[in-house]
């Protein structure tokens, strides 16, 4: 185990979140500063306590126009992730990291968009923005979905995998998001008969029930210095630890280009990274949070953390495992396919919510959660660090 | 056929004229050798800036592929992307065409071709069975 100041030093003190809906019917910073208020409030502080502010790049909401709505009089950090989804996690490193530094005492980390009654992530792209995009667009590839399923095509192919087999852990996400009244498919499981029968979106890798939810909504956090806990309101959360891997080749959403592309190589070496500094390892993790644009990822980030082995996601996802009562409870709020996509943020938040004894589908006992999106991770844990 | 075109740069303008004079080209090292692609201005195996293109065989094989369709528009005809591994050792992102999606395999032979797009204001080089054309790949 390596001295970890982040692990040392920072926890997380309050979430907060706005419904996940298909039209919000406001703006992104009104939605930006709902969540904002409600993570302060949830912490026990107020708006002058926060010093510092995360969020990604993609973020439309400027800093200097939301501590304007909030009555934030001064901000000391103001950190962007690059990237999208792949960031989530990374927005708690950063503010884990300014709070360790000193930099920082309170940090509010947000994420707000109009996802699906805005500009929609899974619609293509038009204009091509880099010599990246150069060699993606004029051969029509050109959404996500089909970005990514240009990589787990070759998943399939290599270890024998059909689309009914990624039906099988969107049912399980369904599942969960039936029973927990925030999802936006609360009350609506499915089938697999219901999952092979929605219509293909990328062929033959993806049918629409393997596609995640696009959003509208907010969602904050606030990350708070650990020896300030006796100032908050709820029990913080530990920040066992927080991580990024970036691959060299692995531009974004176009890994295509490394050796080996049926693994999630970024995962694999964000889980050397978390278990080598805490010392713990796949046995060790209570409940998983995976990053899920679309359910094939969800495979890919088993086999990365070791949860099994390569090519066994099949089977450890049709042995129950990730359901209520198996032996990893996964996404256990439904996921991004089930509650809502806030760009992976919703899962810190379950997170959180798991550790304290407070989920809609609570893992009874959950002491360490992993929050994995997969290019950045979290692991969290319970109780004071010192 | 309609694309979205290419904003080319100083990075990636010789592989979209080469497209255009009917020739793949695969960008070099000059100091040290090492194909890359997609382009990028600086080796990251020797730092070196100094680069120029290695004109590609053309054959290479499936390495992955899907079928795009566009998500909204129905009259947009659905096109076969596919993730190209030619036998320079580079791989690129491409269409299959003259092929039908059953008929496809991961790592069947495929040889480039040239396809005119936009009324001739970008050519794809796109790929094709090998053998489909008898012969080479040819414009």
């Amino acid at each position: 185990m390596s001295e970890d100041l982040i692990a040392e030093r920072a926890v997380i003190s309050g979430i907060g979140q706005t419904e996940f809906s298909k039209d919000s019917g406001r703006s992104t910073l009104q939605l930006a500063a709902e969540a904002a208020r409600a993570a302060i409030a949830d912490a026990g502080l107020t708006p002058a306590d926060v010093d510092g502010t995360v969020t990604f790049i993609q973020d439309e909401n400027d800093e200097l126009a939301l501590m304007r709505s909030l009555g934030i009089p001064e901000l000391r950090y103001c950190g962007r992730t690059r990237g999208g989804g792949g960031g989530s996690c990374a927005t708690v490193q950063l503010a884990a990291a300014a709070v360790a530094s000193g930099a920082a005492d309170h940090v509010l980390v947000y994420r707000a968009f109009n996802e699906r009654s805005g500009r929609r992530f899974g619609q293509p792209q038009g204009r091509a923005m880099s010599s990246m995009w150069n060699q993606a667009l004029p051969f029509a590839l050109d959404t996500p979905a089909k970005i990514y399923s240009l990589t787990w095509q070759r998943y399939m192919h290599r270890y024998g995998l059909t689309n009914a087999d990624f039906g099988r852990y969107t049912v399980v996400a369904r599942q969960y998001a039936a029973t927990n009244p925030a999802a936006w498919f609360y009350g609506r499981p499915i089938t697999l008969e219901d999952h092979q029968a929605s219509r293909w979106i990328v062929e033959p890798i993806l049918r629409l029930l393997d596609c995640c939810q696009e959003s509208d909504g907010g969602v904050a956090l606030v990350v708070s210095r650990a020896d300030r806990a006796g100032d908050l309101a709820q029990a913080p959360v530990r920040i066992r630890a927080a991580v990024v891997s970036q691959l060299v080749g692995g531009d974004e959403m176009f890994n295509y280009y490394q050796d080996d592309i049926t693994s999630f190589t970024e995962a694999q070496a964000s889980a050397a990274q978390i278990w080598q500094r805490t010392g713990l390892g796949p046995s060790d993790v209570d409940v998983a949070l995976l990053y899920e644009n679309f359910s094939p990822i969800v495979f890919l980030q088993l086999e990365a953390f070791g949860f099994c082995g390569p090519g066994e996601a099949r089977d450890f996802i049709a042995e129950g495992h990730l359901g209520p009562g198996g032996s990893l409870p996964t996404n256990t709020n439904g996921g991004l396919l089930g509650e809502g996509y806030i760009h992976g943020m919703n899962l810190i938040t379950e997170g959180v919510r798991q550790l304290r004894s407070t989920a809609a589908n609570q893992v009874p006992g959950a002491e360490t959660v992993l929050v994995s999106a997969g290019r950045s991770v979290l692991l969290l844990g319970q109780g004071d660090p010192s | 056929m309609k694309v979205v075109a290419p904003v080319e740069s100083h990075d990636d303008h010789f592989f979209w004229a080469g497209a255009k004079e009917g020739r793949l080209l695969i960008q070099r090292c000059s100091s040290c050798g090492t194909l890359r692609h997609p382009p990028a201005p600086m080796c990251g195996a020797c730092l070196s800036t100094d680069w120029d293109a290695q004109e590609a065989s053309g054959r290479g094989t499936v390495y992955s592929w899907i079928l795009s369709k566009h998500p909204t528009r129905e009259d947009a005809e659905p096109r076969v992307v596919a993730l190209i591994e030619l036998e320079e050792g580079t791989r690129l992102v491409s269409n299959l065409v003259d092929t039908e999606p059953a008929a496809i395999e991961n790592d069947m032979a495929v040889e480039v071709c040239f396809v005119e797009a936009n009324d001739g204001q970008v050519v794809l080089p796109q790929f094709r069975p090998a053998g489909a054309a008898g012969g080479g790949a040819t414009r």
